[in-house]
């Protein structure tokens, strides 16, 4: 997993709450068996004027122009500014997938739904978390000001914004830093502990058989 | 010792190792897997060099992409069978606890076969690919979905690394009045909390309504809570539970038995447990809930209208009703009995149940459906779910009355295999999600219980199907 420092880059807003990973990555996309590939139908249904299926050629697609990626000032984006509860709904890990094969590395919003921010830390997507007033803010900022930019530290865990006049704070698990700050390989992290895990495991094949 | 909750008892038996900041390392006994999130972690697997940790606690199925009807021809989109053929090649090379492939007559949604096969005992810990794996905490389980990257993980080290949520107990007293269902109390439920209300918790369901649910039920009412945000909802063991579970193909037999099931009766929260949060409602007050909007929490009763954006002063939420009354194709305060439909589902891990299609053939038998509803299926949960249902007779009510007998699998809850709404079509749906597209391009869906779909269907329109004589 590539691992997450300091990122600088530019703001698009998505102004709309209960974003779900339907919307993020409609069900059509989903049958691919690979993990890469999903960046061109990111919010398929929003951003194209047709109707999307696998193996069209997206780049001759009709866009929509009203939906926020589809303008220039927001082209190459790599943090996205969302609403509450983002990511709601199905599980699919196609949605973070989604996100960062387009080029995002990084999410801003009051909150997002748990398994998609699970999600979002095993991909080097860093989900953050901004009171609704500070989102407000950014919100406003994005819109006033063309090519607004933020500055993202992991390691200080702060959002400022371009000209140093702003930062935000926010929380992370320390763990997930941890993994997130080094690239880490949470199931080469896991099989250290494998004599535990085994040794759990054979007590419960004693204490509950009828589960093995 | 302090008192616990049930999700406190189930946490606490299956932690490993614990770090300083509380995130624990999380033995899973059961992992139930599906052909759409599981390719890319078998590759990442195998891309590693890692063999699966124990495929003993494997599970597996072909649910989300197979086709339901015309099972001789195979599956003919070519993607689709991608993902069905990878499944079989990963299940053949590495084994599992039980693999029902396509055709096979155990084979079905994986969350009504884990339970019919019990393959989902109580006190398991079980995840799936799949957010709607909170079904299973029905049985008394910490049951909840996980991402794909995850089940790469459960797969090499049968653990997972995750900090526990906060409890909450959703009460629900007093008696269900006639006609309402454990679809619209998991409705109601989301309507009282929002989508949200449950994110970073798991959710017990208690109280008198919800003991007098049937199993059936309550995998219908936990199978909702992640619609609630929650990744997990949970049912403490009783009667019901042990009597479902009994004779099951995996379910332990003889002395084997007497020892789980003694076990087991222990899997309920003590008398003066906390939780971090109490919702109570009184069953009392639900009525059939039909919802108008694209999230599940936009909902109403059969009585209600479709709201008045005019009337939100929430800048945001009205932002949100307008722009889902636009997408629906619905104006503010339409009565939800003036809403005419195209299509009916009745299926989905949520209502596809053989009580699910009892109450709905209840409701059909007799009648016809209406000449603008273009198509009503039904689709059976599980291949043993359609075989019973055909000792029943209940095919042939629903043939009679023009709908169609498909053959198992999620079909039209999302929409992967050809069963879908095109765009503008309007549905009453059985599944679990209203969200733009999600039942095809353009669709619109109202979530309602199976009974309330097939009286939708018979008269064209959302009807109270308590006032059906």
């Amino acid at each position: 997993m590539q691992p997450f420092h300091i990122l600088t880059g530019l703001v698009a807003p998505l102004d709309r709450a209960n974003v779900d990973t339907d919307v993020i990555i409609p069900k059509q996309f989903l049958k691919s068996i690979n993990r890469s590939g999903f960046g061109a139908n990111l919010f398929d249904g929003w951003r194209y004027l047709d109707k999307g299926e696998p193996g069209m050629n997206h780049a001759l697609r009709p866009l929509n122009p009203d939906f926020a990626l589809n303008q220039p000032r927001y082209r190459g984006a790599q943090i996205l500014l969302a609403r509450r509860n983002f990511g709601c709904g199905s599980s699919r890990e196609h949605a973070p997938w989604a996100l960062a094969d387009y080029g995002f590395r990084a999410l801003i919003a009051p909150s997002y739904a748990d398994i998609f921010f699970n999600n979002c830390y095993k991909n080097g997507l860093l989900p953050i978390v901004l009171a609704e007033s500070e989102v407000e803010h950014l919100f406003h900022d994005t819109a006033a000001f063309p090519g607004f930019r933020l500055t993202i530290d992991l390691e200080r865990q702060t959002v400022t914004t371009q000209d140093g006049g702003a930062t935000f704070k926010f929380d992370v698990e320390p763990f997930r830093k941890h993994c997130l700050l080094n690239g880490l390989d949470e199931i080469g992290l896991t099989l250290t502990h494998a004599t535990d895990i085994a040794a759990f495991e054979a007590k419960r094949k004693i204490e509950q058989p009828w589960l093995f | 010792m302090t008192a616990r909750t049930l999700y406190d008892k189930l946490w606490d038996s299956h932690v490993v190792r614990s770090e300083s900041d509380g995130t624990a390392l999380l033995y899973i006994d059961r992992h139930l897997v599906h052909e759409v999130t599981s390719p890319q972690a078998f590759e990442g697997l195998k891309l590693a060099g890692r063999k699966p940790w124990r495929v003993g606690s494997i599970v597996a199925t072909a649910d989300h992409n197979t086709p339901t009807q015309h099972w001789d021809r195979g599956i003919e989109d070519p993607t689709s069978r991608v993902q069905v053929d990878a499944l079989d090649a990963n299940m053949r090379q590495y084994g599992a606890k039980a693999y029902f492939p396509f055709r096979d007559k155990r084979q079905g949604i994986v969350h009504v076969i884990g339970p019919e096969n019990g393959a989902t005992l109580p006190g398991m810990t079980v995840v799936c690919g799949d957010s709607h794996t909170s079904t299973h905490g029905a049985f008394g389980c910490l049951a909840f979905g996980i991402g794909t990257s995850e089940v790469e993980h459960v797969l090499a080290t049968q653990c997972l690394l995750t900090k526990q949520s906060k409890a909450m107990l959703v009460k629900v007293d007093g008696t269900l009045p006639f006609g309402c269902t454990a679809k619209d109390v998991a409705l109601a439920v989301i309507g009282k909390i929002g989508t949200a209300g449950g994110s970073g918790y798991a959710i017990e369901f208690g109280g008198p309504a919800i003991e007098a649910l049937s199993m059936e039920g309550r995998m219908t009412v936990c199978n909702m809570s992640i619609e609630a945000g929650a990744r997990a909802g949970m049912i403490a063991v009783d009667d019901k539970t042990i009597a479902y579970l009994r004779g099951r193909p995996f379910a332990p037999a003889a002395e084997m038995w007497d020892r789980a099931a003694a076990y087991w009766r222990t899997l309920v929260s003590d008398a003066d447990a906390k939780f971090d949060r109490v919702v109570t409602i009184d069953a009392a007050t639900i009525a059939p809930q039909v919802t108008w909007g694209t999230s599940p929490e936009m909902v109403t009763t059969i009585e209600g209208r479709v709201p008045d954006p005019d009337k939100e002063r929430d800048p945001m939420r009205r932002d949100g009703i307008e722009r889902a009354l636009a997408y629906m194709g619905l104006s503010p305060n339409t009565a939800m009995t003036d809403i005419c439909i195209d299509k009916v589902f009745i299926g989905s891990c949520t209502n596809s149940r053989i009580e699910d299609l009892r109450a709905a053939a209840a409701v059909v038998s007799g009648r016809h459906k209406a000449d603008n509803v273009k198509v009503a299926m039904v689709v059976p949960g599980s291949g043993l779910v359609k075989a019973q249902a055909e000792r029943e007779g209940l095919d042939r009510v629903f043939t009679a009355a023009g709908f169609e007998w498909r053959e198992p699998g999620c079909s039209m809850c999302l929409a992967m295999n050809d069963d879908r709404l095109e765009p503008g079509e309007r549905c009453a749906s059985t599944s679990n999600r209203n969200f733009e597209g999600r039942q095809g391009t353009g669709g619109r869906t109202h979530l309602v219980s199976p009974a309330m779909a097939a009286a939708a269907a018979i008269a064209g329109h959302f009807v109270d199907v308590r006032r059906l004589s």
